[in-house]
């Protein structure tokens, strides 16, 4: 279950069309460039509504990704390195989306960073497999993630804004 | 006052200083056990004296429970997730003297496991696998053993992976004879039950609920019994209701208790499979809150969604029909697939009613078992699909970073 936002968003991101994942030799590079088509999609849907929130990059055969992800509160903007690799068995799983800097600091977290999904996310995936990809996951996993957690962890002090961390750590 | 990158230095200082310690300790330990070590056992015993750790195992003959409890030592296991139950499993295999045992982990030793069995706080900071051995090779010289350090589930990793479960017998460049799951990720079973299909690799799946107030375990032969990819992942019902569960704040906890028993039900039914004594249990599942322990047998889909699954299913029942009848006694209730009558699919719901209408069908499955969620039938209306583009991946790629 995802709230009427997310929802909205999600329904905006293409589907993907070819059922593969990166052990498949022939049909591996279709899938990453439909990965890309609906990642860049989703991004300029962000930007046209005034909520960009992420950027995400692979290495070129597409088993790494890495990027940033940020989150506005209160007017000031807090910036995360994120990272992960495809498991063989993408697209049928999804990927472990860490993002290690806040490693240690949540519960809502497993070891190395890799952040704690609802339990709802697991049946939407496996519902919605091959056929959701990587921007998905990005609406459906790290987004709803990073809107719950930030904002508890800045309240508790445990993520302070680069530019203020005296301020911040005072409050 | 120190500046942050003082300070840091100073951390780096003493981390390095940390480990010249633990080295220094770890030498010394070794130094001290070498001299504690029993030396190798060539013959299991069945002599009852002190000095023989195989007595009472050996017993197990005398005793008319099995037949032949030497041929334990001819035996590879691999165990896949050396935590929670993993390393109970593994020490368990070591004392019964099992020929073998293939250790795979990525993750440290953490002060937060010590709330489980098997690990001891001086091992903080050093790899499972590398931890375990060093246990293991203690507690029993006899046992071989490989360890690989790291997850399984990526490209590289996995190829590694299928090339050591394919060859790294006990006799090298034979297959082990059997695969323990006992990770904690369902990316990581998959990547289990990918690999077994493709080498048509007999394995067993074990698990902890994210409560810890249910386990299960499950005996998968690919072709013949579901894979994990047959059905949505199986769960224990624990009778909880899921309006008292808070989830709030937390991923999952975890009891010593509910792994040891888990870890227990599943060095039974290796050994039961292994030495051919009792019945092996196809699944078996362990329910905490009422002590409930339910069990059946299910077979392979045919609509599986692995296509090596559905090709070991076509070649099991090609050698059925190859071999002589022989009179089958059903023992257990057998769940029959309904034919993918899946309800309709929605991208996500909002509402509980949205989530009813998009699930599936539950399958037939005895008292106490259930499945974590249902899959709707393949739907082609769905929403838009990404569309033909006449731009390469480099250009795409460019194009991202551009953004
Ligand atoms: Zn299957």
């Amino acid at each position: 279950m995802a709230d009427e936002a997310t929802r909205r968003a999600v329904s905006q991101i293409p589907l993907l069309k070819t059922h593969a994942g990166p052990r498949d030799r022939a049909l591996w590079p279709q899938r990453l460039k439909e990965e890309y088509q609906a990642l860049i999609r989703f991004v300029e849907q962000n930007k046209a509504a005034d909520n960009d929130w992420f950027r995400l990059e692979s290495n070129a055969d597409g088993t790494r990704w890495t990027g940033t992800c940020w989150f506005i509160h209160e007017l000031l903007r807090y910036e995360f390195r994120l990272e992960f690799d495809l498991p063989v068995t993408y697209p049928d799983t999804a990927p472990e989306v860490a993002v290690p800097e806040l490693d240690g600091k949540t519960a809502k977290m497993y070891r190395g960073g890799k952040i704690c999904l609802t339990e709802h996310f697991a049946p939407l995936w496996a519902r919605n497999a091959p056929r959701f990809g990587l921007a998905h996951l990005m609406a459906l996993g790290l987004g709803p993630w990073l809107a719950v957690e930030i904002p508890d962890l800045i309240s508790k002090g445990l993520v302070v804004h680069k530019e203020r961390p005296r301020e911040a750590a005072a409050e | 006052m120190a500046t942050v990158e003082e300070l840091k230095l100073r951390v780096r200082e003493l981390e390095n200083e940390l480990i010249k310690c633990k080295q220094k300790q770890c030498a010394v330990e070794d130094a001290h056990s070498q001299a504690l070590n029993r030396p190798k056992i060539d013959k299991m015993s069945a002599e009852v004296v002190d000095s023989n750790p195989y007595s009472r195992l050996m017993a197990l003959k005398r005793m008319g429970i099995v037949d032949d409890y030497e041929k334990i030592r001819t035996f590879t296991v691999a165990v896949v997730g050396v935590g929670g139950v993993g390393s109970v499993t593994a020490e368990m295999l070591t004392r019964c003297g099992i020929g073998k045992l293939l250790l795979f982990d990525y993750d440290k030793v953490e002060l937060a496991n010590m709330n489980r069995l098997f690990f001891q706080p001086h091992q903080a900071g050093l790899s499972k696998v590398e931890a375990a051995e060093h246990t293991l090779r203690n507690i029993n010289p006899d046992v071989l053993f490989e360890t690989h350090n790291y997850n399984i589930t990526t490209m590289e990793n996995f190829t590694h992976f299928m090339d050591r479960i394919s060859h790294g017998g006990l006799e090298e460049g034979k297959p082990v004879d059997l695969i323990l799951s006992c990770v904690d990720n369902f990316e990581a079973r998959m990547a289990i039950n990918t690999a077994c299909n493709e080498l048509g690799q007999i394995w067993m799946e074990s698990g902890v609920s994210e409560n810890a107030v249910s386990g299960h375990i499950q005996l998968i032969i690919p072709g013949e019994t579901a894979c994990f990819a047959c059905a949505p992942p199986l769960v224990v019902a624990a009778n909880i209701d899921e309006k008292t569960l808070k989830r709030e704040g937390v991923c999952a906890a975890s009891l010593p208790t509910t792994m040891g028993v888990v870890a227990g039900l599943l060095v039974q039914n290796v050994l039961k499979y292994l030495l051919k004594f009792g019945t092996v249990s196809y699944y078996l599942g362990y329910n905490a809150m009422q002590d409930f322990f339910p069990s059946m047998a299910m077979k392979a889909n045919p609509q599986c969604n692995d296509r090596h699954c559905r090709r070991q299913q076509e070649e099991y029942k090609k050698k059925e029909a190859e071999q002589p009848k022989v009179e089958v006694v059903q023992e257990e209730e057998e769940v029959v697939h309904e034919d993918n009558e899946w309800g309709i699919e929605l991208v996500s719901e909002v509402t509980d009613e949205e989530l009813k209408a998009a699930s599936g069908v539950v399958p037939d499955l005895p008292e106490g078992i259930t499945v974590a969620y249902t899959i709707p039938t393949e739907d082609t209306t769905g929403g838009d699909t990404v569309e033909e583009t006449e731009q390469s991946l480099e250009d795409l790629m460019a194009q991202m970073r551009k953004l």
